[in-house]
């Protein structure tokens, strides 16, 4: 029944000049988040999209929800521009996506082919006869007309060459299209918590890369392999991602040699903020991006992050700061990051994690705690042996 | 770099004849033994030959083997094909808390279907008590499926005493036995133990992957659990996988003849306690948690306060390849359930890792891989 799809874009449409900037972006998206979706053809009408597909709208539609910058999806109902076919279509979409009875409804026309033999409001005023007429047969006095305040909007569409009809619509993910407000660098690692806040970050527009830690053999390839999955599911929402793969093997050797086993979690984050640093001047990363939130884990008090924080001066964006544990495994979920992100490798915090690691580090004491660590060196050296990995 | 492979418990590199066996089926034999032409002729000989020389091996009739995709299919094909086809009989199952897990999740969804199943609690070495076993089989027991060689520690279960005080108790209980790790390495033949049904995958024996085999004493009924066009009498239906099939043949031809005088493999035997002397040499604290008469190719060790994924994968950058606890753990964040079935402390758990042996290993493989353990244990720890 159903041949395409309506897409809305809320916020963008907002954006004055910049709009069809952000409407080709969306665009964009959409090819990529479709790519592995099926044939489909696209055309951009004021405000909205089309999408004409071939097959089940239910895979479309899954996909779509998910790409930022769509607020509501509807499947539509296409059929010939004549007056009796539209009334039948009409009722069928109706029946099909109103199960609750009783309701109440209105038709709502809009007429771009004015050639067409009725206007806009003899065609609702048909078309809403038509379904009273039917339903109420079946139902006696279930369904009625508001046109104030209705439960479903039956939607028409009178073109040249076909008539679109819907009433269903479903939710989008809202946000902004990915690559339309800059470039940050995510701190990946095989977690719960980094793609996701890596996705809501695309979710307000961002474009991401991505740096991971591999400390082979502390961390396995498998673990470098999960992380490249990740990334992969991110890049489905949020098109390339270039992904930094660091050598960090050494670094967490001299700290393990050097530094007070307390500090060496507090240290290593350090380090890890530093070579991010690096990174994202090299790369223009305007912002870093982390998974952490208040209190999870002792590097994730409020001392930890002043603490660790110290060594930047980058924006270091914290989507995750006020999620529970449980809030954020429902994100992970929806957009199918959970599954691959519990997978039980070995990850460079976990494995290095002492019996009682400082909760509320000084920057004083972390001072001196790293300070026989050649730091410029290391970081000199892991930068060298490391490796980009475009994804996507 | 060179590659020295210990890990053959997990699996094991198939023997280049096996490749070729596989290689010329596929090429050349590739009918289907149901098909009444020449070609499906060929194929069908092939099965017959396979069916005949693993019956040889196990001494028993070929009328007796099903073949099947491997050990968890053998496995679960034994412990559900009887409990569903003798539960008029009585809904009682035994078995023991050291399985592998094909045999464990198979009794707990059994359990979810309301059969009343008894878990034999094992020793510090994962070995259960006889007079449990005595204890636990009634009037109502269809079946007890004990484990031969635990897979993660090596140890042995003595079948021909199981099957006596399992029959003595009940005639009318099925034995089963988990042989995978077993066959091959030492002498299993049912008859000697009462066995009535026997599991055997192809890819711990050098042989092809996707390819296992049950034995099931001749008599004894099974509900199928794959029904389609009849192969192998009904019990297991499916196109046979004939290459696989084939590949077969080879792996079994290798292996050496077991006769009570020569019960087990001398050779692996010696490889491992080679092994057992290079660590001693090791300047850490080892501790060994395989029974000393274990099977003669599985060393499982622990080196306490070290981890033994990062063991393992500091040995891999040298090419040498072991593992932790086992391999069909290694997905799950669950320690394993049988080194916590046997009382090891957390600690020692995490810091396990099981060294297992082939024939094909050599002494100077050994040496090698002894070696890379110091020089990484040193490095890294």
């Amino acid at each position: 029944m159903y041949k395409a799809l309506l897409v809305r874009f809320g916020e963008i449409s907002l954006k004055g000049k910049n709009r069809s900037f952000f409407v080709n972006k969306l665009v964009e998206n959409i090819k990529g988040a479709l790519r592995e979706t099926g044939a489909y053809q696209i055309e951009k009408s004021y405000g909205r999209i089309y999408l004409y597909i071939e097959g089940n709208p239910e895979l479309y539609i899954e996909k779509l929800k998910l790409i930022p910058g769509i607020v509501s999806i509807s499947p539509v109902a296409i059929i010939e521009p004549e007056i009796e076919k539209i009334k039948e279509m009409a009722l069928k979409v109706f029946d099909y996506s109103v199960k609750e009875y009783p309701a109440t409804f209105k038709v709502e026309t809009s007429r771009p082919n004015k050639e067409f033999p009725l206007q806009s409001p003899e065609i609702s005023r048909e078309v809403g006869a038509h379904l009273l007429r039917n339903i109420n047969t079946r139902r006696p006095e279930q369904l009625k007309v508001d046109v104030h305040n209705p439960e479903h909007l039956l939607s028409l569409e009178i073109r040249r060459d076909k008539a679109l009809v819907y009433t269903e619509s479903i939710p989008g993910i809202g946000g902004l299209p990915v690559g339309t407000s800059g470039k940050g660098l995510l701190l990946l690692s095989g977690g719960i918590d980094s793609p996701v806040a890596g996705w809501l970050s695309l979710k307000r527009g961002m474009t991401l890369d991505a740096i991971y830690f591999h400390s082979f053999p502390y961390t396995s390839d498998r673990a470098r392999e999960k992380v490249l999955d990740l990334a992969r599911i991110l890049s489905k929402y949020g098109g390339k991602i270039n992904l930094f793969i660091n050598h960090f093997t050494d670094i967490q050797m001299e700290i393990r040699k050097k530094c007070p086993p307390k500090y060496t979690i507090t240290i290593m984050r350090r380090m890890m903020f530093r070579i991010a640093e690096e990174v994202a001047r090299k790369n223009k990363n305007l912002v870093l991006v982390t998974g952490e939130s208040i209190g999870q884990v002792a590097s994730q008090t409020l001392e930890s992050m002043h603490v660790i924080n110290e060594v930047t001066n980058l924006p270091v964006l914290r989507p995750l700061i006020s999620m529970d544990k449980t809030e954020i495994i429902q994100i992970a979920r929806m957009i199918g990051s959970y599954n691959t992100s519990i997978l039980p490798y070995e990850d460079c915090c976990s494995i290095f994690v002492p019996k009682h690691p400082v909760t509320r580090p000084t920057l004083k004491d972390t001072l001196e705690a790293e300070k026989d660590l050649e730091i410029e060196r290391l970081i000199a050296e892991s930068m060298e042996k490391s490796e980009t990995v475009i994804i996507g | 770099m060179r590659e020295i492979y210990l890990d053959n418990s997990a699996t094991t590199r198939p023997l280049p004849e096996v490749v070729e066996a596989m290689v010329q089926t596929l090429t050349d034999n590739y009918g289907n033994p149901s098909s009444l032409h020449n070609k499906g002729l060929k194929a069908e000989k092939i099965l017959k030959a396979a069916r005949r020389k693993i019956a040889e091996k196990l001494a028993v009739s070929p009328e007796e083997i099903i073949f099947t995709s491997g050990g968890t299919e053998s496995n679960n094909l034994a412990i559900k094909g009887i409990a569903y086809q003798y539960q008029n009989r009585g809904r009682h199952l035994v078995t023991t808390e050291v399985e592998h897990p094909s045999v464990l999740e198979s009794f707990l969804a059994l359990e979810e279907e309301g059969f009343e199943v008894t878990f034999l609690e094992a020793d510090r070495y994962g070995r259960i008590s006889l007079d449990d076993l005595r204890d636990s089989i009634t009037p109502e027991t269809i079946l007890a499926s004990i484990i031969h060689v635990n897979n993660e520690l090596g140890t042995i279960h003595p079948l021909a005493e199981i099957g006596t005080i399992i029959k003595e108790k009940n005639p009318n209980t099925f034995f089963h036995t988990d042989c995978i790790q077993s066959f091959g390495k030492m002498l299993v033949q049912p008859a000697r133990s009462m066995v009535d049904l026997l599991s055997i995958s192809g890819h711990k024996i050098h042989g092809p992957k996707g390819i296992g085999v049950l034995y099931k004493r001749k008599g004894i009924e099974l509900r199928a659990l794959q029904t389609g066009g009849g192969q192998e009498n009904g019990y297991r239906c499916g196109t046979e996988n004939i290459p696989g099939i084939a590949g077969l043949i080879p792996a079994l031809d290798a292996l050496p003849d077991y006769t009570e005088e020569n019960p087990y493999n001398q050779e692996l035997d010696r490889l491992k306690n080679h092994f057992i002397r290079g660590l001693e040499k090791i300047d850490r604290k080892v501790i060994i948690n395989s029974p000393e008469d274990g099977a003669p190719h599985i060393l499982n060790i622990s080196f306490p306060g070290i981890k033994g994924e990062v063991l393992i994968h500091s040995l891999e950058a040298e090419g040498v390849y072991v593992s932790t606890g086992s391999a069909c753990h290694s997905k799950s964040r669950e320690k394993s359930h049988v080194l916590r079935a046997i009382g090891l402390p957390m600690e020692q758990i995490d810091g396990t890792i099981r060294v297992s042996f082939s024939t094909y290993n050599t002494i100077e493989e050994l040496d090698y891989a002894l070696a890379s353990l110091a020089k990484q244990l040193k490095t890294f720890f």
